[in-house]
């Protein structure tokens, strides 16, 4: 039996988001999870909304997923904690700034307001970062939202669109048009879509994911420690340019004035046959300690605050970094919406928009194909 | 500071000295670390004069190697035989950061007071029965004060007569189990002639004080602090004035470093097998973090402990029995004490569940799992980390918080940086 006309499978912010705009479409939604909304890297991440600008495609998803959040922003319950905090990116040396001065006129001519900082004013703007930097890049109209919030409001809204929401119930199968659950109850339904993202690969064998780690710190409370997302512009070349363990200076303040600090990437090793290790939380002591070092170079009197709590979260990597947005190109009615890496709630509605385009055969906003799933799978 | 023991000894309560005293022994002789992040030695009971026994234990009596970390406050593990601490420097300065490295550590981190939440159990002056002792002992005057002792267990006695001896006026004592429950229970008690002995002495002393049995606390109210207490009596609700509320529904187990070192949790307490290994390598564990069980309990599965670390399996079996026997005892106090059923609907929905983040709750109330209500409502985020909220929401909800991050305890963020190998630690956590 026919029970819905989409079953998305996991309600991550990419899931929910994507139940949200179905819905919106008409479309008799059904959403499947494991747990429970935003219990996946949606409930681990860090919820900074910002456009990057390492290659035009990324750009337009980024930027119109930036777009669409400030759309939604009036709808939003206060416990999405929705800031329009701001990037400031910090530039350490004359090479960091140059790279500064490129993203400035990248965004400028395409539209998108940004400010470059003389140190003077980069300390105005956060006095808690050390004197001696070489500048910065203040990007005003970057956000920050409580992403495992946010994910439970959007499928609260599919579910007033009509949308049936199923939680605690695990994907064990996953056939043409049909979904089974570990309790053994079937689900059919023409389209299937799978936003599980660090698990869609087990979902959907044969998908290029990899789990990359990453460690967060929180510490009490200290209104008015930072005001913006702060994040070192090495970040960038760190983050994409290689395989090899890294970290970053990363910090966000919260609504109640505890300071999120981040971040850590390393890849999950696997073995010749491909497979990765069982899913391990625990922390890397090393690198959480390299974390913390780099942090306080920017900021030295981040030391200082009180650290609550350490934890791990694991991104969904693709091969070159963008995500998999689209029909599988061999399994038909599958279609996936995974690969967010570190950029999943960024991207989560600008994801959900350029699904309901393709599933409807509308022609989406932004061209569809860098993010296309048959660009790593190949053609049908 | 690096440190390196066989036996690193965590809380020097009763069960982690005597864990301390029993590996002591061993013709291994074994080297033996003591750590408490208190100044001294002693744990919950016995914090102003341990036994003398234990004085001389660390002055080095059985000539082998042991010391004690004072103020030493185990943060975290760093692999299957090294733990972060934040500790002092031989001095006296600090805090700074040591690694400690073992063959075997033992946790003995006790217990904690269970608050249960009622409508006003927030305001000021609302503390809880072991807080308030401790407040007492650190300078707070209460002669000539107003108070009302209230909750459950024998705790509420010692804690009634300490105040008393301090020149309060304790207008009432009220305990929730009903007068038949502790009737039996003091029925029971000729089987064990210390507890008994214990008990009179406190009845004695209190005489004077009305003990109220099937009593307890549904409201208190005041404007910028407590005022009155509304006690519920059989079926009158009797108003107080006061100046302190002291409240303590009995003991759970301090569970929270046994879980940041990866030991499994079940139903709030550590799950040991019958020689007190837990789950997690090289880690054993006694006393109340197993389950609330009393000094007694403490001492013994101390004792088992401290012999199994040193290899002296069989003397460990052969506490069995007795250690049984202090079970007993303790499933004895349970029964009689354990809190009603009217306890939990005290609060209304918009009373605080978790004081740190002031969440409702109302607010928990919807979520099945902990860890959803954490991430979702936030309870438990803060700066406990759950360790008040948390037994509060597994007593009202059955929630499970059976898992915890590192830190085990809120520590500078530059400590973290010392976990790692390449970090001096002892120097500035943060040189490189
Ligand atoms: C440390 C860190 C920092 C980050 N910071 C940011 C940031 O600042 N900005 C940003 O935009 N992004 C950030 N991210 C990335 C972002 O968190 C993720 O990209 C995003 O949350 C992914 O959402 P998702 O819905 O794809 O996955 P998830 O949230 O993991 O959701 C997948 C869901 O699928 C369910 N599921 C899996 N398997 C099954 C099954 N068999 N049956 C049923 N259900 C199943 C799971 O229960 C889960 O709920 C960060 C990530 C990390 C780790
Ligand atoms: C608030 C309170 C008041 C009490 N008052 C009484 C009383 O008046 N009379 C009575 O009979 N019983 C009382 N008890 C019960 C009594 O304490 C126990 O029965 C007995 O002490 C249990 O012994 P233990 O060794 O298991 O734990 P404890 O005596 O609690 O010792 C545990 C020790 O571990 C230390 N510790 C915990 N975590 C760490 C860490 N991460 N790093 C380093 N050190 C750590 C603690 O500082 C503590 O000193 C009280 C309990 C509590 C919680």
């Amino acid at each position: 039996m026919r029970t819905a006309d989409v079953i998305i499978i996991g309600a991550g912010i990419i899931g929910c988001a994507c139940a949200r705009r179905l819905s919106s479409d008409g479309l008799r939604v059904l959403v499947l999870d494991a747990a429970f909304p935003g219990a996946g890297a949606t409930a681990a991440g860090m919820g900074h909304i910002v456009v990057m600008d390492d290659s035009q495609a990324m750009f337009s998803l980024t930027l119109a997923s930036r777009e669409a959040w400030a759309r939604l922003a009036p709808d939003l319950p206060p416990r999405a904690e929705y800031a329009a905090a701001g990037t400031l990116w910090v530039a350490a040396d004359q090479e960091e700034l140059d790279a500064a001065g490129h993203k400035h006129a990248f965004l400028r001519e395409r539209g998108v307001k940004a400010e470059l900082l003389d140190p003077d004013s980069l300390r105005g703007a956060e006095p808690n970062l050390r004197p001696g930097l070489a500048g910065g890049l203040l990007v005003p109209d970057d956000l920050v939202v409580y992403p495992p919030t946010v994910a439970a409001w959007l499928l609260g809204q599919a579910v007033r669109l009509g949308a049936r929401a199923v939680m605690g119930s695990r994907v064990v199968r996953v056939e043409s048009g049909r979904v089974t659950i570990a309790d053994g109850s079937v689900f059919e339904s023409p389209a299937i879509v799978n936003a599980g993202g660090q698990w869609s690969q087990d979902l959907t064998p044969g998908l290029p994911i990899r789990r990359r780690k990453g460690h967060l710190v929180i510490t009490d409370r200290s209104p008015g420690f930072c005001r913006h997302q702060v994040i070192e512009l090495g970040y960038i070349k760190k983050a994409h340019a290689s395989d090899e363990d890294s970290v970053a200076f990363n910090i966000q303040p919260r609504p109640t004035g505890q300071v999120l600090i981040g971040s850590s990437r390393q890849f999950d090793p696997i073995d010749e046959r491909g497979h990765g290790r069982p899913l391990d939380h625990g922390i890397d002591h090393a690198i959480l300690a390299r974390m913390i070092r780099r942090a306080a170079e920017y900021m030295p009197t981040l030391a200082g605050l009180r650290a609550l709590r350490a934890w791990t979260g694991f991104r969904a990597a693709t091969p070159d970094s963008l995500p998999l947005i689209g029909p599988h190109p061999r399994i038909p009615g599958l279609w996936l919406a995974t690969g967010h890496e570190g950029l999943g709630v960024t991207n989560s509605l600008g994801t959900a928009d350029l699904l309901a385009d393709l599933m409807a055969a509308r022609t989406p906003t932004i061209p569809a194909e860098p993010y296309s799933p048959s660009r790593v799978l190949g053609d049908g | 500071m690096d440190h390196s023991c066989d036996i690193l000894i965590i809380g020097a309560g009763p069960a982690g000295l005597h864990a301390a005293r029993a590996a002591s022994r061993s013709t291994r002789r074994p080297s033996i670390l003591l750590v408490d992040e208190n100044p001294s030695i002693g744990g919950q009971i016995w914090r102003r004069g341990a036994p003398a026994w234990a004085g001389r234990l660390l002055a080095g009596a059985n000539a082998c190697s042991i010391s004690y970390l004072s103020s030493t406050t185990v943060l975290q593990r760093l692999g299957p035989r090294a733990v972060l601490a934040s500790t002092l420097t031989p001095s006296g300065r600090g805090p700074i950061a040591a690694r400690i490295t073992f063959d075997t550590v033992i946790l003995a981190t006790g217990a904690r007071e269970l608050f249960l939440p009622f409508p006003g159990w927030t305001l000021p002056g609302v503390v809880g029965a072991g807080g308030a002792q401790a407040l007492v002992k650190s300078g707070l005057d209460v002669t000539g004060k107003r108070m009302v002792v209230a909750g459950s267990g024998p705790l509420l006695l010692a804690v009634a007569g300490f105040l008393r001896s301090r020149g309060a006026l304790v207008a009432a004592i009220a305990e929730q189990a009903p007068p038949a429950a502790i009737r039996r229970f003091a029925l029971s008690l000729a089987g064990y002639p210390t507890k008994a002995f214990q008990g009179l002495m406190l009845r004695a002393r209190l005489a004077s004080v009305p003990y109220w049995t099937g009593a307890w606390p549904i409201r208190a109210t005041g404007t910028d602090r407590i005022e009155r207490v509304t006690i519920r009596r059989g079926d009158r609700d009797v108003e107080i004035p006061c100046d302190l509320l002291a409240c303590g529904f009995g003991l759970v187990p301090s569970i929270h470093l046994a879980a940041v070192m990866g030991c499994e949790i079940r139903d709030g307490r550590v799950v040991t097998d019958d020689l007190l290994t837990t789950t997690a390598p090289h880690v054993l564990c006694a006393g109340e973090a197993n389950g609330i069980g009393g000094v007694e309990c403490a001492a013994i599965e101390g004792e088992m402990a401290g012999l199994a670390a040193a290899g002296m399996i069989d003397p460990a079996r052969r506490l069995l029995p007795a250690r049984a026997r202090a079970r007993r005892f303790a499933a004895l106090l349970d029964s009689a004490f354990a809190p009603r059923s009217e306890l939990s609907s005290l609060a209304s929905p918009d009373t605080i569940l978790c004081r740190c983040e002031d969440v409702t709750t109302g607010e928990v109330k919807p979520y099945t799992t902990w860890r959803e209500a954490k991430i979702h409502a936030r309870c438990g985020m803060g700066s406990c980390q759950g360790r008040v909220c948390g037994p509060i929401a597994r007593y009202l909800f059955g929630l499970d918080p059976g898992d915890a991050r590192p830190p085990a305890a809120p520590v500078d963020v530059a400590f973290l940086a010392a976990a790692d190998p390449g970090a001096i630690p002892g120097e500035s956590p943060l040189s490189e």
